[in-house]
């Protein structure tokens, strides 16, 4: 992996903005955000952005880097840089704060509309629920659990960009995750929540599993979810 | 709109696309067979004509196609023209009607 000199194109501003340039040198081991550190703190200290543990953990460093969405605490310069630039800007489908920083508000709030808190029910549990590390139930979990809720799939989205009331991947891998746990207790009101604006809408082209940097398939959890809200339509629970 | 209504329009969407395959597979076969030796409106009526098999063949196709091409254009305009849900499956609504009306008739005028 080489080293070299690349012209950063970073956006400013907030929905009405440009690309400012800048002319850096980078590291084989360099990754994108160090590069936006770099800019920020020898270059421009106006500039706006968003990490926090900087080792692919709290999913808070997601930016649109040369048309797709990554992660950037995770993506080396090398790997992405084209023709010797690279083009950085805040996260597609959401509101601009400022330069590299989208708003995740209708991120989260769509999490919640997804219903997307355990729900422990009105009585306290009578004994632990037993689950197997074979159960295929337990193994859908497993799937879908390491979420960072970075947004690269909801920038991804065709769907989020088209329909505002669509809840997206993330917040529908995770609501299949609480289907799948034995111990949540949000039963069929769950499956309408996910129904209504949420997994039906889906067009299954998998651009969220292409893009997650967890490598999760959020596609294959709304599919799942898909199969339960028709089977609950048929028995008559919705 | 309420999610059960959802998930049944969702179904129904689906499963009129499943039904229009075949159908489609036979009418493609159909006309190959009926215009061996030329086409002739006088042929095919006569084989239509009080036919309770063609007529039943020719009302499902109808009725699958404006179902499917209504709920079809419902999620296309709720995409593509970014309407809400009421709107989207009223445009939905007028086109699958429309479709059926002038299908049922040109089925009516093969059998009757
Ligand atoms: S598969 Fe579904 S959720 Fe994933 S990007 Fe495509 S439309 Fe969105
Ligand atoms: S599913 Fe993947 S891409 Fe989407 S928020 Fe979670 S970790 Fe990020
Ligand atoms: S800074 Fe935490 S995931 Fe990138």
């Amino acid at each position: 992996m080489a080293s070299g000199e690349v012209t950063a194109r970073i956006w400013r501003g907030g929905t009405e903005g440009h690309f400012q340039e800048f002319r850096l040198g980078y590291r084989h081991d360099q990754t994108v955000l160090d590069l936006v550190t770099e800019v920020q703190r020898r270059h421009d200290p106006s500039l706006a952005y968003r990490f926090a543990c900087r080792v692919g953990m709290c999913g808070s460093c997601a930016m649109t880097v040369s048309g797709r969405p990554r992660w950037t605490c995770r993506t080396l310069v090398a790997d992405v840089v084209d023709k010797g630039a690279v083009t950085l800007a805040p996260l597609t489908n959401l509101p601009v704060i400022r330069d590299l920083v989208a708003d995740m508000t209708p991120f989260f709030e769509k999490w919640r509309k997804a219903g997307g808190r355990f729900e422990a029910g009105e009585t306290p549990a009578e004994a632990f629920s037993t689950i197997t590390h074979d159960d295929p139930a337990r193994r859908a979990v497993d799937a879908g659990i390491e979420c960072i809720n970075c947004g690269v799939c909801y920038a991804a989205c065709d769907v989020v960009r088209m329909r505002d009331d669509y809840v997206g991947p993330a917040a529908l891998n995770r609501a299949w995750t609480l289907v799948n746990d034995a111990r949540d207790a949000g039963g069929p009101a769950r499956l309408a929540q996910v129904a209504e604006g949420g997994c039906l809408a889906c067009h299954t082209r998998q651009r969220c599993a292409q893009y997650c940097p967890k490598g999760l398939n959020p596609t294959e959890a709304i599919a799942g979810l898909k199969r339960r809200v028709t089977a609950a339509a048929l028995k008559g629970e919705l | 709109m309420s999610a059960r209504l959802d998930v049944w329009l969702w179904l129904a969407h689906r499963a009129s696309g499943a039904l229009l395959a075949p159908l489609i597979v036979a009418h493609l076969v159909t006309i190959v067979i009926a215009v061996q030796g030329g086409l002739d409106a006088a042929e095919i009526v006569a084989r239509t004509r009080g036919s309770v098999f063609w007529g039943g063949f020719y009302f499902l196709f109808v009725a699958a196609a404006a179902l499917h091409a209504g709920l079809g254009v419902r999620s296309f305009v709720a995409e593509h023209a970014r309407l809400s849900n009421g709107p989207a499956t009223a445009i939905g609504v007028v086109l699958g009607l429309v479709l059926l009306v002038m299908g049922g008739r040109a089925v009516a005028g093969l059998v009757l």
